[in-house]
């Protein structure tokens, strides 16, 4: 763990200058966000070196597309700060039909685990539930 | 008149199904449309696609390997594509736990982002590459190569070198791509043939490469490996719940194989 230290620091670093100017209130939920995914390295998940940081609103879905592969499990993770307080992240299939996932909520922090049947596109979509408009990030591993 | 009782229970049956339909949650053409789409989430690494591979069992990786690729390219597209294959490369030898062959793929890494111009941060990655191989941190090696794959990228940014970034990733795709449609063929499993459908993802990639600068775009090997993909779009549009025959894999398979030998060499690239 102690070698992955430095990776995880260098993706920090790395991220923030892959996507440009970002918010001081970004790279704060994005370190909310790869707190929560760290502990599925415990669980022999691999962290994707890759980010999607944005401004989240109410009732207004941020969705991100992905590309998942049968076989595999995943787990995306979403960080938020204040003024949000309360997020969700939900999961959906090419047709725009939600999946079922496992889910983990803990106000601004929320992620949902799926394991595909079918490869694929999917939606990955990031709901603030609570709370008012703020910034998010959302990383995400697999296995 | 009077509805008999089949007709109700029809009715019903009919309400009651819309009633479930409604509360499972759709998302509308619009807004799947409108998802945002990013070379950094929505493309997946080579790692992820060899981890879904080895799911129903593990392939011979180091039957994968292929010989030494020239590092004396001149072309900057050429450089890009065969940077993203080289790291796919690096996948391949991390999950066949081969430290030299990572050591050596390292090392040819350095070789051409230096003839990019990008490496000045990549020696220490190259050091670092090394050292895991040395130890057998096979984990910690895959994100390494992410990492340095995310390096490469970024530096090219810097250098205003954006239009090249998505040939990194492509480069990657193909020979990811490549190597998983031989060891299916090798071993065919209807497991691991489903993961080569991935309609999107081409389409993605198709669409990012027609968005690079018409310089680029009209360059001889760019040009081909973009029109290739259209073809290979059909070819991995299998249904979602089926299993592509051997014969499918095997057309991919032919189909990423010409990308690759052109990316690799392609002679007449400016």
């Amino acid at each position: 763990m102690t070698r992955r230290l430095p990776i995880l620091l260098s993706i920090f670093v790395l991220a923030a200058s892959l996507s440009g100017a970002e918010t001081d209130r970004e790279v704060q939920a994005r370190k909310t966000a790869l707190d929560l995914a760290g502990a599925f390295t415990n669980d022999g998940f691999k962290m994707r070196d890759g980010h999607w940081c944005g401004t989240i609103k109410p009732h207004e879905l941020a969705l991100i597309a992905v590309n998942l592969y049968a076989g595999n499990q995943y787990w995306f993770s979403v960080g938020a700060i204040e003024p949000a307080t309360k997020i969700a992240v939900a999961l959906y299939d090419e047709s725009g039909k939600q999946v079922t996932t496992e889910n983990y909520n803990a106000g601004e922090k929320a992620a949902a685990g799926f394991s595909p049947t079918n490869s694929g596109q999917y939606f990955v979509s990031v709901d603030l539930v609570e709370g008012a408009a703020s910034s998010f990030c959302l990383v995400y591993s697999y296995k | 008149m009077f509805p008999t009782r089949r007709s109700l229970s029809a009715t019903l049956l009919l309400v009651l199904s819309a009633a479930f339909a409604a509360d499972v949650p759709h998302l509308s053409r619009d807004q799947l449309a409108k998802a945002v789409r990013s070379d950094s989430i929505s493309i997946p690494t080579p790692g992820e696609l060899f981890a879904a591979l080895e799911k129903p069992g593990k392939p011979n990786w180091s039957g994968q390997y292929r010989g030494p690729i020239p590092m004396t390219y001149r072309n900057r597209a050429q450089i890009a594509l065969n940077l993203g294959g080289l790291i796919a490369d690096g996948f391949i030898a991390v999950e066949a736990k081969d430290s030299q062959q990572v050591k050596n793929i390292g090392s040819d890494i350095i070789k051409l982002a230096k003839a990019l111009g990008v490496s000045e941060n990549l020696l220490s990655r190259g050091n670092s590459i090394n050292e895991f191989a040395e130890n057998d941190e096979w984990d910690v090696l895959q994100e390494e190569l992410e990492a340095t794959q995310n390096e490469v990228k970024s530096s090219m940014q810097t250098h205003s070198d954006q239009d090249l970034v998505i040939l990194v990733s492509v480069g990657g795709w193909i020979r990811g791509t490549q190597v998983v449609s031989a060891a299916i063929m090798q071993n065919y499993d209807e497991r691991s043939a489903k993961v080569l459908r991935q309609p999107a993802l081409v389409s993605f990639i198709h669409a990012k490469i027609n968005d690079i600068s018409p310089g680029l775009r009209a360059e001889p090997l760019v040009k081909d490996v973009n029109e290739q993909l259209i073809g290979i779009e059909k070819l991995v549009s299998f249904p979602a719940a089926k299993a592509p025959s051997v014969d499918e894999v095997r057309k991919v398979n032919e189909a990423v194989g010409k990308v690759m030998e052109a990316i690799q060499n392609k002679t007449d690239a400016r």
